[in-house]
C-alpha cells in the first residue's frame, strides 16, 4: 500500500460528507448548475471533487469500477483504505469513475430494471473543463433551459431515450461537480 | 445524562455515516427518476414509525451544520409532534431553528407546503405514511410493483371515475394523487388537495421520505406535476370558503375551530407562520385585533 | 379571542415528568431493580429480546423497567438501541446439536436417544393462582440430577437418515440481512424465518392457530422442542481460527409435517423450523408452523389463499414496531386532512340536498 493512500480522507467525516452531499443534491437536483465540493485530498489522477463524491456516497456495500488512468495503485489503495468499495468489472458497477473515452462502451453500465429502475450506475465523470455553456439542458430541476460543457450529446440523449432506465453522470472538474440525472432532455446548441 | 454528553453520544444528526450513505444514495435516484418510489433500508428510530421516521432519516440526511430548520405538523410549528422532531435535530445536529418559511434551509412537514412560496436553496422533506398511491386500490406491493412498472394506471382512473358517477365530483380531499413529468404516478403524502399545485414547478427540492414502508422519492425543483382529473372534470384545488379570521387572508388553506357549545366557528390559517406574518404587517381579519409591534 | 395553542414543549416536558413519576408509582413501595426483573420475570425479558433482536438481558430488563412493563414499547427500545450499535463482525452459526439443553421434548417419538427432558416447564402445572407466592421470602429449590453428557441428536436427523423426511442440507450462502436491506418479495426462507423470529409473538401465534384450524393446514407434529444455551463462536480473522465469544439461550422447535408427495418429490415428512432467543416455547412452535405454511410454493402445493401462506401478507404485517407506530400515529393531529373531507361531505350533501329539493 502506498504511503497517501492513509491520507486525504475527511478529517470530520459526518460534516465534510454532510456538506459535500448538499453539493452533489444540488447539481442532482439541478442540472446545469455547478458546485464545489471539498475537504478531501485524493491522489492523483483523481480530481478533489471526483474523491469527495466517491468518499460521501460510496463504501463496502457500492461496487466500484476504476477506468483509465484512474484505475492505478495509488488510487486503488486510497479507495480500499478510505472507502471499502470492491472494485469491479464496468457491469457489476454501481460506481465508476473515470474520463469519458476510458468509460467506453458505456452500454456496459448498469441501467437498472423496468421494476425498479433506482439499480442503475452513477458515473463519475473527469472532465478537463466544467462550465455552464455548451449542449443544451431541459426537463426536471431546470427552470425553462440550461447549459452545461458535456463530453458530447449523443450518448446523453440516447440514455434519456431508456428513461425511466439509464445511468446518472456527475461530471468532475478540479473541486467542481455538476450533474446529469437520465431524466434530463440533452441537445445541441 | 446531560444534554451535552447526550449530543456526543450520537454521531451529527443521530444516523451512523454508513447508514447516512445509504439514504444519500436513494435520495439521489430518487432526484434522477422524479416520482419513482425507491426501496432503502430505513433504520428504526428512536421515534415510533408512522410519527416522521422517514422524514427525519431524510432530513438527517440532508442537513449540513449550517442549516436553518424549520419543522411543521398541519402548518403549525407548534404542534407537539412538530415541536418533538425539532427538539430531536437540535440535540443531535445542534442546528438553528426557526419558524419563518423564509428564513428556512430545510423544512421537514407533515401534511402542508407552507402557504410562502418555497426557493431555491430550500430543501422541503415531506413525512409519508404510506407512499405507494395504488396502495388503496390494490394492497400487494407486488402488484403495485408491476403496474408502475407497465404505466398500467387505468385503475386509478377508473376509481376518480367511480367517484364522479356517484358524487359528481372526485371524492379525494386529501393525499391526492398525481403525475409526475408524464411517467409516475405519485402520493403527494396528505397534504390536502389544495396544496396540489405548489408541487409542480416549484423551485425548491422535495423530497419524500416513508420510514416504515422504508421508500424515499422526489420531486426536483420546476418539474412537472399534474393532479390526475378529466377534461370534463377538472381538477379544483378546494378550501373552506372563507377568509382567515385573524389575519384576513383569503388565499390561504384555513382550520375551523369550534368556539363555544353552541358551534360557533372561525377560521384561521393553518401555516401559524404565515398568519403571523400578515397579522405582524397589519392585516387584520373579521375576529383578529391590530397587532401593535408584535406578536402577543 | 382565539389564540391559538402554544407551548407543546412545555407540554412534552412535563408530560415526560409526570410519566417518570408514574413508573416509580408509590415510594412506599421498594422500587424493582433490574437483576430482580432479569431474574423473576425472565420469560418477559426473553421475548423482549427475541423481538427485540437483541441478546442482552440486562438491556431487556432496563427496558421493561423504563417502558413499565409494556413489552412491545421495551422491544422497541431495544430496537431503536440496537440500530445504533456498531457490526464487529458477524458470529459462525450456531450448532444447535450441541445445545446444553435444559428441555427437550418429542411429540413424534415415546422416547429418543438423550431423553424427553421436561425443564422447567408450565405444562403441567394447574393454572391455580399460588397464593403462596403472595408472601415474600419464598426460594424453592428443585431437586437436581447429575448432567447427563453426551449428544442429544436432532429426532429429524433420525427420520432423515432413513430418507422419511426431505433433506435439509448444510447451506452456507450468506443470507440477506432485514435489518440492512429492505424487504423485496418474493422472499427467500432465510429472510423470512428472520422476519418470522423478530415477529410479534400474539401475531405469529395466530397465524399458526389459523393453519391449525384449516386455513393453510400442514398437519404439523412437533418433532421436537428444545431449549438450552449453545456457543456462539467468531472467526478472529488476526487468529486464524474461531473462539468463543460467548453463550446465548435458544428455542428450537422442528416440526414434522404430513406431505403425500408430488410430481416432483417423493411421499416424505417435510419440516416446519422456528429458532427464538430465550425461552420462548410459545413463539418457537408458532413460528415453525407459519415457515412450514410459507412454503407452499417450494413444496408444491396449492394456495388456497390462507391467510399464513401469504408472504407479503405475513411478513409486512408480523413487525409489532412497524405496526403499533402506524396503529398510534392516527392519534396524531390530522385535523388538516379532516378539514379537507368536512368541506367535501358539506359540498357533497349541499349538492344531494338541492337535487332532492328539485326532484321534489
Amino acid at each position: 500500500m502506498t504511503s497517501d493512500a492513509l491520507t486525504g480522507g475527511f478529517a470530520k467525516a459526518p460534516q465534510q460528507s454532510a456538506r459535500a452531499f448538499r453539493g452533489l443534491l444540488e447539481v442532482m437536483a439541478r442540472p446545469g448548475t455547478i458546485h464545489l465540493l471539498e475537504g478531501a485530498a485524493p491522489p492523483a489522477p483523481l480530481s478533489v471533487a471526483a474523491g469527495v463524491a466517491l468518499l460521501t456516497l460510496a463504501d463496502g456495500t457500492t461496487p466500484l469500477h476504476l477506468t483509465g488512468a484512474a484505475d492505478c495503485a495509488a488510487v486503488r489503495d486510497w479507495v480500499t483504505f478510505h472507502i471499502g468499495a470492491p472494485l469491479v468489472a464496468a457491469e457489476d458497477a454501481d460506481f465508476a469513475l473515470g474520463r469519458w473515452q476510458d468509460l467506453q462502451p458505456l452500454h456496459r453500465f448498469r441501467i437498472g430494471q423496468p421494476d425498479y429502475p433506482d439499480r442503475s450506475a452513477t458515473l463519475i465523470v473527469e472532465v478537463d473543463r466544467l462550465e455552464a455553456a455548451g449542449a443544451r439542458l431541459t426537463g426536471p430541476g431546470i427552470k425553462d433551459a440550461a447549459h452545461l460543457s458535456l463530453p458530447e450529446v449523443a450518448a446523453f440523449r440516447a440514455n434519456r431515450a431508456l428513461f425511466p432506465l439509464g445511468f446518472d453522470v456527475l461530471l468532475t472538474c478540479g473541486a467542481q461537480v455538476a450533474g446529469l440525472p437520465r431524466s434530463t432532455i440533452v441537445e445541441d446548441v | 445524562m446531560t444534554q451535552a454528553s447526550e449530543t456526543n453520544a450520537y454521531n451529527f444528526a443521530y444516523l451512523d455515516e454508513q447508514t447516512k450513505r445509504m439514504i444519500r444514495r436513494a435520495i439521489l435516484k430518487g432526484v434522477a427518476v422524479p416520482g419513482y418510489q425507491v426501496p432503502f433500508a430505513s433504520r428504526e428510530m428512536p421515534m415510533p414509525y408512522g410519527w416522521g421516521t422517514g422524514g427525519v432519516q431524510v432530513t438527517a440526511a440532508c442537513l449540513v451544520p449550517e442549516d436553518r430548520l424549520k419543522v411543521i405538523d398541519q402548518g403549525a410549528d407548534d404542534t407537539t409532534n412538530a415541536v418533538s422532531i425539532r427538539k430531536f435535530f437540535q440535540r443531535t445536529a445542534g442546528v438553528a431553528v426557526t419558524e419563518a418559511t423564509g428564513e428556512a434551509t430545510v423544512i421537514q412537514t407533515r401534511h402542508r407546503i407552507p402557504e410562502t412560496p418555497l426557493t431555491e436553496g430550500q430543501i422541503l422533506v415531506y413525512q409519508v405514511p404510506i407512499p405507494e398511491p395504488l396502495r388503496f386500490l390494490e394492497p400487494r406491493e407486488t402488484e403495485t410493483r408491476k403496474m408502475h412498472e407497465l404505466e398500467e394506471y387505468g385503475l386509478m382512473h377508473v376509481k376518480l371515475y367511480e367517484d364522479i358517477a356517484r358524487h359528481g365530483e372526485i371524492a379525494t380531499s386529501y393525499a391526492y394523487p398525481v403525475k409526475v413529468e408524464g411517467r409516475y404516478v405519485m402520493d403527494p403524502s396528505p397534504i390536502p388537495k389544495f396544496d396540489n399545485p405548489k408541487l409542480g414547478d416549484n423551485a425548491a427540492i422535495q423530497l419524500f421520505g416513508a420510514g416504515r414502508e422504508q421508500r424515499i422519492y422526489a420531486v426536483p425543483p420546476y418539474t412537472q406535476v399534474v393532479s390526475l382529473d378529466f377534461d370534463d372534470h377538472p381538477f379544483v384545488a378546494s378550501k373552506a370558503p372563507h377568509d382567515c379570521d385573524l389575519c384576513g387572508a383569503k388565499g390561504s388553506y384555513l382550520d375551523e375551530v369550534i368556539t363555544d357549545d353552541a358551534g360557533s366557528r372561525m377560521y384561521v390559517c393553518s401555516d401559524t407562520d404565515f398568519c403571523t406574518g400578515r397579522r405582524e404587517a397589519g392585516h387584520v381579519g373579521r375576529l383578529g385585533v391590530a397587532m401593535a409591534g408584535g406578536v402577543a | 379571542m382565539y389564540v391559538a395553542v402554544k407551548g407543546g414543549e412545555r407540554a412534552i416536558d412535563n408530560a415526560h415528568a409526570w410519566l417518570a413519576e408514574e413508573r416509580r408509582g408509590d415510594t412506599a413501595v421498594a422500587e424493582l431493580t433490574l437483576p430482580q426483573i432479569r431474574e423473576q420475570l425472565k420469560l418477559a425479558v426473553n421475548r423482549v429480546m427475541a423481538e427485540g433482536s437483541l441478546f442482552d438481558p440486562d438491556l431487556a430488563a432496563l427496558a421493561i423497567k423504563q417502558a413499565r412493563g409494556d413489552l412491545i414499547e421495551a422491544i422497541f427500545l431495544i430496537r431503536a438501541y440496537r440500530t445504533t450499535l456498531p457490526r464487529l463482525g458477524t458470529s459462525l452459526p450456531v450448532d444447535t446439536a450441541d445445545m446444553a439443553v435444559d428441555r427437550r421434548i418429542s411429540a413424534t417419538f415415546k422416547d429418543l436417544p438423550g431423553g424427553q427432558v421436561l425443564g422447567p416447564t408450565f405444562d403441567y402445572t394447574h393454572r391455580l393462582l399460588d397464593f403462596a407466592l403472595a408472601a415474600e421470602g419464598e426460594a424453592p429449590v428443585a431437586a437436581k440430577a447429575p448432567a447427563t453428557l453426551g449428544p442429544v441428536p436432532h429426532v429429524t436427523a433420525f427420520l432423515n437418515r432413513d430418507g422419511l423426511i426431505e433433506d435439509a442440507p448444510r447451506d452456507d450462502t450468506q443470507p440477506a440481512d432485514l435489518t440492512r436491506t429492505p424487504l423485496e418479495l418474493p422472499a427467500d426462507r432465510p429472510l423470512r424465518l428472520q422476519a418470522i423470529t423478530r415477529g410479534d409473538e400474539g401475531f405469529i401465534l395466530s397465524m399458526a392457530y389459523s393453519t391449525q384450524r384449516g386455513y393453510g393446514r400442514t398437519h404439523a407434529f412437533v418433532g421436537e422442542l428444545r431449549i438450552g444455551r449453545v456457543a456462539v463462536e467468531m472467526e478472529i480473522p488476526e487468529l486464524g481460527f474461531a473462539v468463543e465469544i460467548g453463550e446465548v439461550e435458544l428455542t428450537e422447535c422442528e416440526t414434522v409435517n404430513q406431505f403425500k408427495g408430488s410430481k416432483t418429490e417423493p411421499p416424505q415428512f417435510t419440516r416446519g423450523y422456528g429458532l427464538v432467543f430465550g425461552q420462548t416455547e410459545r413463539k418457537a412452535i408458532a413460528m415453525s408452523l407459519v415457515d412450514r405454511a410459507l412454503r407452499w410454493k417450494e413444496l408444491g402445493e396449492d394456495h388456497i389463499g390462507a391467510p399464513a401462506q401469504d408472504e407479503e401478507f405475513v411478513l409486512y404485517h408480523c413487525d409489532n414496531i412497524q405496526a403499533t407506530g402506524f396503529l398510534e400515529h392516527i392519534k396524531l393531529p390530522h385535523y388538516v386532512d379532516f378539514q379537507s373531507e368536512l368541506e367535501l361531505v358539506r359540498r357533497l350533501r349541499a349538492e344531494a340536498m338541492t337535487m332532492q329539493e328539485a326532484a321534489e
